[in-house]
């Protein structure tokens, strides 16, 4: 096979002693760069794309990459620590590894977020090594109507969630919205609900809303409980990795399901954070444990990270072959591809296969490397948790301050970041959920924006979203999704009809 | 850590005038500037100087500014660093006023594109070249009108003419943003396929205009060359004419028999548009003129450069250099152009 000789030239390029260095400086600086909310992989290697100038593009791009693998590891630190998702993919991480990680368990939640981001990850690259130039041609068959087909299934896959009323759900999820169509309406060019402010311009980013609601909220939530953490009495358990490793094999169809997801968003190029998203609405969905979803269930740590590094990974596959960048930090290693001379796009792959396959080849060792030293630092960061709340809640503010104020460089969000925690605060306390609100902020203008795109294109007929059997069949797919409670709700009533039980006697 | 770097690198270069050097340290609010007569160039950054791109990462601002950006870094050009921001919201509005705010600070850079032109008219956010000083033009971006490689269209003109004879509204062109440049070209070609117009359909970017013309969603694309430069190669797209009064410069072959230089103008193939897009840099207002000279000789460095040629022949650039009045005149000439075309496709904001 002509891959594996490829790819086996790719390891000769990758293997030398120089780039086995850059690939831990790149970890190192990736998870660091993954830590902390607000400064990401895209900024990260936009940072430091000037330093990797004097290399030759191969150990540049196995740096930088490098780079981008260490931040998709560090997301989750932060998210399970502390319910700070330093990055949009590890929002639903939150979901259940900070519960997780309150309950003691933080270093069982690390090591299943770890192993899972390196299996998504590793699934990803095997696909790109064999599977390239046929996937390829299958993304270019997205055009809008399918973009919001996959938008559409992203929420019918997660509605429902919420354990109180539906009501609360779609109150939370319409205010995110409204949130998410502040600024600039892309179609047509109009400002919107900005009314003459020009900090509204540019919208309510999501991550200011998220470390507001969640980081801010989770330490008002904490002060209130009595100025501690109920991570103290998190044990440091050197065998941990080990005995959660036996555990997560119990789980290998969510892994299944979760690559499955991870890399078909990434290449459509849908993105980790709605594969992440989907991915534990669908876990949820089918688990046996579907109850305990929320309350620090080691698999809904499994599925969204999986799915958020089998996209991550995937989504180099369009910038490589297609040349659109798959994810932010994609498209700023696609302008240093550029800046080293290479074209990405479709010939990329014949014209500069040292360089192709020496990045294949870093994608193995990086992600493998990339375990090792995140693994091994999982006691350390689970003793984090020991650290005493009058101490570190001022440092987690402080972070939480800079990595709002980064986004933009404005001091408006860091205001805009503490209403939004004082909005969580109370959201919590009124028992609204925050998950649907922050859903709708991060895919409600994209969802909108290819809604409209598909409409434009067939002059507002909407059976341009059943024209063809690929659309139909997500659409129909979605639908199911959407109407499982209410299809499952009646099953179940038929059943329980049948001994001749009288209905709605337990309320 | 400035002045120590300053100190540690005097400079041998002739003292031009003291008094220059004296009024930018007035205008710097800076001992610093006083404290090294030896600088007497006119004018140098003393801290790291912030690069703003309106608009987001991967486009053709962001690649161009971050292109800048290494070739600084690598040639040594500048003493300080220069650190790119893409402040890219509401269609730029955010990186302009940002420029706008930057009054008298020599450490604030805004490359531009259209939108300089098109974001005030179209959104009515209060801003507009006359609120920034002009730097330089480093080049204008090129425009051509792309097809799928599959479809019959050889020429503009005959493409223009099927247009013509579809059903109104069936041909579909894609384009990056909404009453932007895209846009205003789409409406410019309507005159000529009048009464029939087009579906304009925005997207956020120029790559994803690009490939989604290769996947057929799209009928057409003015993609710039740079974001359609390897699709074309690949065959998958093709090259109609380009939006230049004369076509590119650029011999060298990109596919087997085609080179930039051999598309023909769109005048040529009888649809008489043209249509070119600034990359030019602004500073924010109230800057004295040893400051502007510091970054219109800076620039004038990046382009010399080889780096530069290459990056200028792979986007097939029309590498048009402007600085001083002759810039002012055709940046309000360009302004004027963009009004007269909004107003005319009816994409001014309430009041403009």
């Amino acid at each position: 096979m002509d891959e594996i000789s490829s790819l086996i030239g790719g390891f000769k390029v990758a293997l030398s002693w120089y780039n086995v260095a850059l690939m831990m400086v790149g970890i190192m600086l990736g998870v660091i760069i993954g830590v902390l909310p607000g400064l990401g992989g895209a900024n990260g290697v936009a940072i430091l794309l000037p330093l990797t100038f004097s290399m030759s593009p191969t150990s540049a791009i196995i740096m930088l990459s490098c780079i981008y693998w260490g931040a998709l590891f560090g997301g989750a630190i932060t998210s399970i620590l502390f319910n700070i998702p330093g990055e949009p993919w590890s929002v639903a991480t939150t979901f259940d590894g900070h519960p997780m990680a309150q309950q003691g368990r933080a270093d069982e939640a690390l090591t299943a977020a770890f192993t899972s981001s390196f299996v998504g990850a590793f699934v990803a690259v095997v696909m790109i090594t064999f599977l390239a130039p046929v996937i390829a041609k299958f993304a270019l068959q997205f055009g809008p109507a399918e973009f919001f087909a996959v938008y559409f299934l992203t929420f019918a896959s997660f509605i429902g969630m919420g354990k109180g009323s539906p009501f609360k759900v779609i109150a939370s999820m319409c205010l995110g919205f409204a949130l998410g169509a502040v600024g600039m309406d892309k179609v047509t060019g109009t400002l919107r609900m900005t009314f003459g402010h020009e900090e509204l311009l540019v919208g309510f980013d999501f991550l200011i809303a998220v470390i507001g609601l969640f980081g801010i909220g989770e330490i008002l939530s904490s002060m209130e409980a009595g100025l501690k953490f109920q991570g103290t009495n998190a044990k440091i358990r050197l065998g941990a990795v080990l005995t959660t490793w036996g555990n997560l094999l119990k789980y290998w169809a969510t892994s299944v399901r979760s690559c499955i997801v991870g890399c078909w968003m990434g290449i459509t190029p849908g993105g980790a954070t709605p594969a992440s998203f989907m991915s534990y609405g669908l876990a949820k969905r089918f688990s046996k444990n579907s109850a305990n979803f929320g309350k620090g269930e080691v698999e809904g740590v499994v599925a969204p990270e999986t799915a958020a590094h089998a996209a991550g990974t995937s989504a180099l596959l369009p910038m490589l072959t297609l040349g659109i960048p798959g994810s932010p930090t994609a498209a700023v290693l696609l302008g240093g591809l550029l800046i080293w001379g290479l074209q990405p796009g479709p010939m990329l792959f014949v014209e500069q296969k040292d360089f192709v396959w020496g990045l294949i080849a870093s994608m193995y060792l990086g992600n493998i490397v990339g375990l090792i030293v995140v693994l091994t630092c999982v006691p350390l960061f689970a003793a984090i948790l020991r650290i005493p709340f009058s101490i570190i809640a001022p440092v987690i503010l402080v972070i939480c301050a800079v990595g709002a104020y980064t986004v933009h460089n404005s001091m408006f969000d860091v205001w805009m970041m503490l209403v939004f925690g004082v909005a969580g605060y109370l959201f919590n306390k009124l028992n609204y959920p925050l998950r649907p609100l922050v859903l709708a902020i991060v895919l409600g203008d994209r969802a909108e924006e290819s809604f409209r795109q598909a409409l434009l294109g067939s002059q507002g007929k909407l059976n341009v979203f059943w024209a063809n059997p690929l659309v139909g069949s997500i659409m129909a797919l979605g639908l199911l999704l959407l109407l499982w409670p209410v299809v499952s709700w009646a099953l179940e009533r038929m059943k329980s009809k049948r001994p001749g039980t009288p209905v709605a006697a337990g309320e | 850590m400035t002045a120590q770097t300053e100190k540690a690198a005097p400079k041998t270069r002739p003292v031009r005038s003291l008094l220059a050097a004296a009024a930018a340290a007035v205008v710097l609010g800076s001992p610093l500037a006083v404290a090294t007569p030896a600088q007497a160039q006119g004018w140098e950054p003393t801290k790291p100087v912030q690069f703003i791109i309106p608009a987001g990462t991967g486009g053709g601002a962001d690649q161009m500014a971050r292109f800048i950006q290494g070739v600084v870094a690598k040639n040594n050009l500048m003493k300080q660093p220069l650190i790119t921001v893409n402040k890219g919201g509401g269609a730029g509005a955010e990186g302009f006023l940002e420029a706008k705010k930057a009054k008298g600070d020599p450490h604030t850079l805004i490359i531009t594109l259209s939108n300089l032109f098109t974001t005030p008219y179209a959104t009515g956010v209060p801003f507009s070249w006359k609120d920034m000083t002009p730097v330089a033009m480093l080049a204008l971006d090129q425009f051509v009108l792309w097809v799928n490689a599959s479809d019959p269209y050889k020429t503009a003109g005959e493409y223009i003419a099927a247009v013509k004879e579809a059903p109104d509204k069936s041909f579909k062109m894609g384009g990056t943003g909404s009453k932007q440049e895209d846009q205003i070209i789409t409406v410019a070609l309507e005159k000529l396929t009048a009464p029939k117009k087009f579906t304009y359909v925005p997207y956020s970017g120029g790559g994803t205009v690009a490939v989604q013309l290769v996947g057929k969603h799209v009928s057409s694309s003015v993609n710039n060359p740079i974001e359609a430069a390897s699709q074309w190669k690949a065959g998958a797209l093709r090259p109609l004419c380009i939006f230049d009064s004369k076509r590119s410069t650029y011999k060298e072959k990109v596919t087997a028999d085609m080179g930039w230089s051999d598309i023909p103008t769109c005048k040529e193939s009888g649809v008489d548009v043209q249509y070119q897009m600034l990359r030019g840099i602004f500073m924010g207002p109230g800057m004295t003129p040893e400051q502007v000279a510091f970054y219109v000789d800076l620039f004038k460095k990046v382009r010399a450069t080889p780096e530069w040629e290459k990056f200028m022949e792979e986007g097939a650039f029309n590498q048009t250099f402007m600085a001083g009045d002759e810039f002012k005149t055709w940046i309000a000439n360009n302004d004027k152009i963009h009004y007269d075309l909004m107003k005319e496709a009816g994409f001014l904001a309430p009041g403009k």
